[in-house]
C-alpha cells in the first residue's frame, strides 16, 4: 500500500443540477493529507457533491483540480479516487476477495501482484478471514471494512466517504471511526468525508464545511464552527453543545476522568488516550446550592450568559471551562438566574458521551 | 374464504392441466414413436426450435441494450417507447402477420430492398423468424428491464471509480446481476415463439413450423391424424420448458 501523501483537491465555483438537487458556487480547497468533513442535513446535496468530485455527474459550471491538474472533464475511471457509500454497495455477485480485487484486475496486475496487495489490505483492515465469503453473509461493520478495502487497495489519490458510518450500530460505528483515523494517519490519505453527524465530524475532521441547501455556508476547524457559527442555520444545525477535547486517565471507582480547565470530568468509557466528550445541555442541572444527588460531576461556577429562546433559556456557566445548560423559563424565574451570579452545575458521568 | 378461493383457483388449474394430461395419456406410445419418426414432423419441430432461437438471439442483441436504457435513463418519448414495446402483446397475431407482410412482402419497400440482398421473408425461414420476433419480443424486453432496474446504479458508479469504463461496468456488474431476469425472459420469449401460429402462417406457410403442420394435419386429415402430432409437440415443449426453468432456477 502506498504511503505517499494523498492529493490536494481544489473546487472552484462548482454548480451542479441533478434532479431536485442543485449545488451552487461551491469553493473548497483541501490540502494534501487533510481529513475534510462535509457536514449538513440529509438531502442537502452532500452526496451529489461527492459524486461530482468522483466524476459521476457533470457539473454545470466550475472546475475541479487535483494536484493542480484540471480534471473537470475526466471520466471517473481516470481520476483515481476511492469511493465508499453508506450502505457499502458491495458487488453482490462477487465474493469478498473478488470485490476487493475488482480494481486491481482492471489495472491488469499480474496474479502474484494481486495476491500480494490483497493480503496486505486484508491485514490492514483485519478482513483476511472473510475473503472467501459472499458479501451478503457479512455484518454491517464487516461489509464497510470490505468496501474500504476495495477503495484503498487501488491506492486512491483521494478517498471519498459518503456517510460511511451512518448505517452501523453505535459500537461498530465508534470502532470504525477510530479505524478511519488510524488508516488516514498510516496511509497519509486525503479524505473527503460526508456526514450529518456533528460528533463524527468533530472526532475525525481537521476542518469541516457545513452545507445547506446546495451551498457551503461555513468552512473551518470544528471548534471554530461550533464556537462561532457563521449563520443562524449553522448555529441551529450544530446546536448548543458542550464539546471538549482532552486526554483520558483512570480515576476512582472504575470511572475515567478527563481534566478540563480547573476541573476533572468523570466519564464512563472503554476508550483511552485523547478523546472528545460532549454533554447535552438538558443533562446539566443548574442550582443555587450544591445538590445532593448521585451525579458524579458537580462544579461551582459563575453565570456568564443567559439567552432566552422561546419557552427555554440557555445558561452558560464558566467553571472554567464553560458549560451550557438549559432550563425552562419558569425555573429561570424561580432560580432568579442572572449574569455574574454564582451557581452549581451537576451531571452524571453516564450522561457524558465520549468519542 | 381461503377454501372458496382455493376451489375457484383449482378450477382454472384443472382447466389447463386435465386436457394436457388427457391428450398425453390417451395417445398410444407406439403411435407417438411412429409420429416422431415421421420426417415431416421432425423437420417441422427442428425448424420451430431453430427459428424461435434465432428470434430470441435477435431480441437479445437489440432488446438488452434497449432494456438497459429504459431502466437507467430518462429521455423524451420514453413512455412512447415503452408502449410500443408492449403493443405486440395486445395485437391479434394474424393482424401482426399482415402488418409484417406489408413491410417485408416481395413488393413492399423493405422486402424488396432486402430481397436484392438475397433475404426473402415470404414462404421462407426469415419470415418465420421475424413473425416470432414480433409477437414475443415484449417478454424479453420487459424481463431484462426489470432485471436492470433491480441493480443498484451505485454499484456501477463504484465500478467506474475503481477504473471501469462504462462498457466494463456494464459487462462486469449490471449484466451479470440482471442475467437471471434476462435468461428467464429469453426462455419465456423462446417458448412463446415456439407456439406462434397466427403471425407465422400469414408470412410463411411453407416451410412448415410445428403449429402449422399440426393445423394442416387437422384440416386435411382430421382429429385422429392431428392428435399424435399435437401430443408430441406438447410433450417436447413441456420437457424443454421444464428443463430451461430448472436451469434458470439453479442459477439463483
Amino acid at each position: 500500500m502506498r504511503r505517499a501523501l494523498g492529493s490536494r483537491l481544489e473546487i472552484r465555483g462548482l454548480s451542479v443540477d441533478l434532479g431536485e438537487f442543485h449545488l451552487r458556487g461551491i469553493d473548497l480547497s483541501i490540502a494534501s493529507g487533510e481529513y475534510f468533513v462535509i457536514l449538513g442535513p440529509t438531502g442537502g446535496g452532500k452526496t451529489v457533491l461527492l459524486e461530482t468530485i468522483a466524476g459521476l455527474h457533470r457539473p454545470r459550471a466550475g472546475r475541479i483540480l487535483l494536484d493542480g491538474e484540471d480534471i473537470t472533464a475526466a471520466p471517473p475511471e481516470r481520476r483515481g479516487m476511492g469511493f465508499v457509500y453508506q450502505d457499502y454497495a458491495l458487488f453482490p455477485h462477487l465474493s469478498v476477495r473478488e470485490n476487493i480485487a475488482f480494481g486491481l484486475r482492471l489495472r491488469g496486475l499480474s496474479r502474484p501482484a494481486v495476491a500480494e496487495r490483497l493480503a496486505e489490505v486484508g491485514d490492514l483492515l483485519a478482513i483476511g478471514h472473510l475473503f472467501h465469503r459472499p458479501p451478503s453473509s457479512l455484518s454491517g461493520g464487516e461489509q464497510q471494512r470490505v468496501a474500504l478495502a476495495r477503495a484503498l487497495v487501488v491506492e486512491p489519490r483521494l478517498l471519498l466517504l459518503d456517510e460511511p458510518l451512518s448505517a452501523l450500530d453505535p459500537e461498530t460505528r465508534e470502532r470504525l471511526q477510530r479505524e478511519l483515523g488510524r488508516l488516514r494517519r498510516e496511509l497519509g490519505l486525503t479524505v473527503v468525508h460526508v456526514t450529518h453527524d456533528f460528533e463524527e465530524a468533530v472526532a475525525l475532521g481537521d476542518r469541516l464545511a457545513v452545507m445547506h441547501a446546495g451551498r457551503v455556508v461555513q468552512v473551518g476547524p470544528p471548534e471554530e464552527v461550533f464556537r462561532r457559527p457563521a449563520t443562524e442555520f449553522v448555529a441551529r444545525f450544530v446546536g448548543v453543545r458542550n464539546i471538549f477535547e482532552g486526554r483520558l486517565r483512570p480515576g476512582d471507582d472504575g470511572y475515567q476522568v478527563l481534566p478540563l480547565g480547573a476541573v476533572e470530568v468523570a466519564v464512563v468509557t472503554e476508550l483511552s488516550g485523547r478523546a472528545h466528550i460532549s454533554v447535552r445541555p438538558e443533562e446539566i442541572i443548574i442550582s443555587r446550592e450544591p445538590l445532593r444527588s448521585s451525579a458524579r460531576n458537580a462544579f461551582r461556577g459563575r453565570v456568564v450568559e443567559v439567552s432566552e429562546r422561546g419557552a427555554l433559556a440557555y445558561i452558560t456557566v464558566r467553571v472554567p471551562p464553560e458549560f451550557t445548560g438549559v432550563v425552562t423559563r419558569r425555573s429561570l424565574e424561580e432560580l432568579a438566574l442572572r449574569e455574574g451570579e454564582e451557581v452549581w452545575i451537576a451531571f452524571k458521568a453516564s450522561a457524558v458521551h465520549v468519542f | 374464504m381461503r377454501i372458496a378461493f382455493a376451489l375457484l383457483g383449482a378450477l382454472l388449474v384443472l382447466f389447463v392441466a386435465v386436457p394436457l394430461l388427457w391428450i398425453t395419456l390417451s395417445a398410444p406410445p407406439a403411435l407417438l414413436w411412429q409420429t416422431l419418426l415421421d420426417e415431416e414432423v421432425q423437420d417441422a419441430i427442428l425448424l420451430t426450435f431453430a427459428a424461435s432461437l434465432a428470434a430470441t438471439v435477435l431480441a437479445f442483441v437489440t432488446g438488452v441494450p434497449l432494456a438497459y436504457l429504459l431502466a437507467r435513463t430518462d429521455f423524451p418519448g420514453k413512455h412512447l417507447v415503452e408502449g410500443i414495446m408492449d403493443v405486440p402483446v395486445v395485437v391479434p397475431h394474424t393482424a401482426a402477420g399482415i402488418a409484417l407482410l406489408m413491410m417485408f412482402g416481395r413488393r413492399a419497400l423493405l422486402g424488396r430492398a432486402l430481397g436484392t440482398l438475397g433475404l426473402r421473408f415470404v414462404s421462407a425461414v426469415p419470415g418465420i423468424v421475424i413473425a416470432m420476433l414480433f409477437v414475443s419480443l415484449s417478454f424479453l424486453v420487459s424481463a431484462a428491464r426489470e432485471g436492470f432496474e433491480a441493480v443498484d446504479p451505485r454499484l456501477e458508479r463504484i465500478a467506474r471509480t475503481l477504473g471501469a469504463s462504462p462498457w466494463t461496468a456494464f459487462w462486469r456488474v449490471a449484466f451479470p446481476l440482471a442475467w437471471r431476469n434476462i435468461l428467464s425472459g429469453m426462455i419465456l420469449m423462446w417458448a412463446r415463439g415456439l407456439s406462434e401460429f397466427g403471425a407465422v402462417v400469414i408470412l410463411t406457410y411453407h416451410p412448415m413450423v410445428a403449429p402449422v403442420l399440426l393445423y394442416e394435419r387437422f384440416e386435411s386429415f382430421g382429429l385422429d391424424y392431428a392428435r399424435p402430432v399435437a401430443t408430441l409437440i406438447i410433450l417436447i415443449c413441456l420437457a424443454t420448458f421444464v428443463a430451461l426453468r430448472l436451469v434458470s432456477r439453479r442459477e439463483r
